[in-house]
């Protein structure tokens, strides 16, 4: 058998963004020793793409704010699919994680009165965001990682791939990884185990998520036994970059409409005001009067409709597209320029100025953007219990992007900063507790001998481009499993992955093992592929449009699916897609979501 | 269109440079460039990468000798008929292709000491105008550029007497932060070597986020180490009471 590296630890935290390096700081505060394992360098994470800011009902900007609005605005944004324990939880706690981030030394925007200041967002009743410009993440990072490092019992991995979780009877063990840059292997002996492995959208072309997101945590806890939720809701951010080519999918962030941005058609006409759903009709401005004097701060005012709900405000620049009415690149103009003074937009929105300057060569203090959809978040993943972020399998607990049950079928802006501070911290303190309790146990040799081979496959003989088939997966994902979905085109890519889930054993890796990104994407791909099917079977067991997810063929809801979570699991035959009920909230919470005031 | 363009390959002691001709999109970086050559050309092509916006830093490199973010360098910066050439930072030890082993500065920036925050009651009040200062320092990426040109780390290799602008500006952002209670002058003089830079400002050219290290950070911190050790009436104030530097 190859040779390997064995590190022990009691809690193994696979990624290093925001929820990875928080659990990583919750477990080393709990008296655990920590192994914190990053696909990246330290700080490179997702994270630090988050521009917006970071949802906590602090109320500094305005004081009728609280959690209860919060958690108001959260499920009624997840179109009642949130597990309301969890969103409950997030909304309670998430003032105490971002004041907590200002003791650790993040220097948030302030308000006149020397206070975090906060910026509005799409779906939030009140201005609630707290940010830094429009680089929250960055902050937010870098205070976590400065925080983290200086933690006598966290050794952090950095550019170390999980490969595979390792169990012992039913309990999780451990994992393999491999260094990236060396390509030799390590076997981490772990109490307990904490996926933060982000989201999935390096399974589409369009998308602004970086080459990590490949699904790792779904794949790995999926091949583990673990319940998967909520996977056919992918969020399509409403604005990315559409032109050049080469940017296409690149974040424009949500922060341009919260800073009073709007939308408009090849026509001239600020369209989301025909897009306005019933349920958000009473707190958005019905014409562009109403609208402006919200922009004025006047007192009252009504929310204009570009702060709508992300997937309201996505599906109507698609509307508006398909219709003949898009931008010439095939999307809609994001006006600033006309709405803020140059000097306020380079202050707030620094990067945006910069990314468009520099990969558009267009001034956005001077001229309108365009832009278009783009995958951008997963709701969808590991099914975790909301006070110990514990997946299905004992010893494995999961946190941010890559858990799920918060967000339901639409994630609210500013609410994943703010989900991965606070589920972060609580799956930190759980799988510290859970190695402490339990005697560690270590993997079999057997197990590791397997998964060692599964990670050398590559390297033996095959005539399949990994890069080639990345593309067509992304292909396929892109038409068959997008932002409009119907019965027979879910059908037909189903297919479609199935055929190519079977050429993945006749992929190559050329070269040796030494930083060979050709074989680092063999590995990711198969979990790739393990989520997609997941997305897709789940988006087709899903036969009514909610939220994230639209159905041509069934373009209402259905009240009874909006009961259920679909659930994902590897079965006796294969993959399979279960219904699950949802958790009945109670009715003391019930009233504060339907209330416009709480 | 078609362009070529030269890419370092190979391993310490085994370098090479690899020619490689490619179909121009429009909008296309040299980021987008090399992805293309890996996916059809050279799979095993090394390159570090992760936001392809600027965000991240990771994807640091020379290109025709300048540095660069590969993801922010448009090929049609440069004329058509001109061969692109991209090396790795020179300053770090290579690894393979354009990466190279930056731990190093992972490793000094555990060597500061964290921010110290000055406990009271009540949320902190800071003003907008008293953070600007420090947010400017925190806008840095961490791309390892500033530390790639600057002579001292690059054509003196003093890695272990001088931090380098990073940590220059990383060191300023805790000083200037108005509730940090840390002490970090001391370290700033005789570990982190502040007094080895001698303001070329190197580093401000080539950071893309157009922090400005040596104007508002290193002179700064080289002004506050001037005071707090080589004021002649404290030093004499210190000898009489029997303080030590």
């Amino acid at each position: 058998m190859e040779d390997f590296e064995t590190i022990e630890c009691d809690v193994l935290v696979v990624g290093a963004g925001g929820a990875g390096l928080r659990a990583a700081i919750a477990a080393s505060e709990y008296g655990a020793k920590v192994a914190l394992v990053s696909k990246s360098l330290l700080g490179k994470a997702h994270t630090v793409m988050a521009e917006g800011g970071v949802a906590a009902a602090l109320g500094n900007v305005d004081e009728r704010d609280n959690w209860k609005i919060h958690f108001r605005d959260t499920i009624r944004g997840s179109k009642n699919l949130a597990n309301w324990e969890m969103a409950k939880i997030h909304a309670e706690k998430a003032p105490d994680r971002v004041r907590e981030l200002e003791r650790w030394g993040a220097v948030f925007d302030r308000t006149e009165e020397g206070k975090i200041s906060q910026r509005n967002f799409g779906g939030h009743r009140y201005p609630r965001l707290a940010h830094v410009g429009d680089r929250t993440g960055l902050e937010i990072i870098r205070t976590l990682q400065d925080y983290a490092v200086h933690m006598e019992n966290i050794e952090v991995f950095m550019e170390c791939t999980v490969s595979d979780i390792l169990k012992s009877d039913n309990r999780t063990v451990g994992a393999l990884a491999y260094y990236r840059s060396s390509g030799k292997l390590v076997v981490f002996e772990a109490g307990s185990v904490i996926l933060a492995t982000g989201g999935i959208g390096k399974a589409y072309r369009i998308t602004s998520n970086s080459w990590e997101y490949t699904g790792d945590g779904h794949a790995l806890a999926y091949l583990a036994g673990a319940d998967l939720i909520d996977m056919e809701f992918v969020q399509f951010h409403p604005t990315g970059m559409v032109w050049p080519p080469s940017v296409k999918g690149t974040l424009v962030t949500e922060g341009v409409r919260g800073d009073g941005g709007i939308l408009v058609n090849s026509e001239g006409e600020r369209f989301m005001f025909n897009y306005i759903p019933d349920v958000f009709a009473a707190e958005t401005a019905k014409s562009e009067e109403e609208a402006n004097s919200w922009l004025k701060g006047e007192e009252g005012a009504m929310r204009p409709p570009e702060l709508l709900t992300r997937d309201v405000v996505a599906r109507a620049i698609m509307t508006e597209v398909k219709e003949g009415r898009g931008s010439p690149h095939g999307g809609a103009f994001l006006d600033i320029a006309s709405r803020q003074s140059p000097d306020y937009i380079r202050r707030k929105l620094p990067s945006m100025y910069h990314q468009f300057k520099e990969l558009a060569t267009l001034d956005i203090t001077k001229e309108p953007m365009e832009v278009g959809p783009t995958t951008h978040y997963m709701m969808g993943g590991i099914k975790v219990e909301a006070n110990t972020a514990a997946s299905t399998i004992p010893g494995l607990y999961a946190a941010g992007e890559a858990a799920a049950g918060m967000h339901g079928a639409n994630r609210l802006g500013g609410n994943s900063l703010s989900d991965l501070l606070v589920f972060g911290k609580i799956a930190g303190q759980c799988a510290a507790n859970y190695a402490q309790e339990n005697s560690k146990v270590s993997p079999h040799g057997k197990e590791i001998k397997k998964s060692i081979e599964n990670t050398l496959e590559p390297f033996e003989d095959g005539d399949e481009n990994p890069y080639q088939i990345h593309q067509e997966l992304q292909e396929i994902m892109e038409s068959h499993a997008g932002i409009v979905r119907t019965g027979e085109e879910l059908e037909k890519g189903i297919r479609k992955l199935e055929k190519l889930e079977k050429r993945l054993p006749e992929m190559y890796a050329k070269g040796e093992r030494k930083y060979n990104p050709g074989w680092h994407l063999c590995l990711d791909l198969h979990n790739m592929i393990i989520t997609s099917l997941a997305l897709s079977r789940a988006a087709l067991e899903r036969t009514e449009s909610r939220g994230a997810h639209t159905r041509l063929d069934y373009p209402d809801y259905d009240d009874e699916l909006g009961k259920v979570n679909m659930i994902v699991r590897p079965g006796p035959g294969g993959m399979s897609v279960v219904k699950s009920p949802l958790l009945k909230m109670p009715t003391e919470l019930n009233d504060y979501v339907l209330k416009e005031v709480v | 269109m078609k362009r070529k363009i030269r890419l370092q390959r190979g391993e310490p002691n085994n370098l090479r440079l690899d020619e490689f001709e490619i179909k121009v999109e429009t909008g296309m970086v040299v980021l987008d460039a090399i992805h293309l050559i890996q996916a059809t050309e050279a799979p095993d092509l090394a390159i570090r990468w992760n936001c392809k916006a600027g965000k991240c830093g990771s994807c640091s490199a020379e290109v025709n000798g300048e540095p660069k973010l590969t993801c922010m360098t448009r090929l049609s910066d440069y004329p058509e008929d001109q061969t692109l050439t991209v090396q790795p930072m020179k300053t770090f030890p290579l690894i393979k292709d354009l990466v190279t082993d930056v731990s190093w500065n992972y490793e000094v920036n555990r060597q500061i000491t964290p921010y110290q925050h000055t406990e009271g009651t009540g949320d902190p009040i800071m003003f907008q105008a008293e953070v600007d200062r420090v947010q400017e320092f925190r806008k840095c990426i961490e791309c390892f550029l500033c530390q790639d040109v600057c002579h001292v780390l690059r054509s003196h290799d003093m890695k272990d007497e001088f931090a380098g602008p990073r940590f220059m500006i990383r060191t300023a952002g805790l000083e200037m932060h108005p509730l940090d209670q840390g002490e970090r002058l001391e370290h700033l003089r005789d570990d982190h070597g502040i007094g080895l830079c001698n303001i070329t400002k190197c580093c401000t050219y080539a950071c893309p986020e157009h922090i400005g290290i040596t104007d508002n950070a290193i002179i700064p911190m080289k002004e506050r180490v001037v005071d707090e050790y080589y004021d002649p009436l404290k030093w004499l104030w210190n000898m009489v009471t029997g303080k030590s530097n």
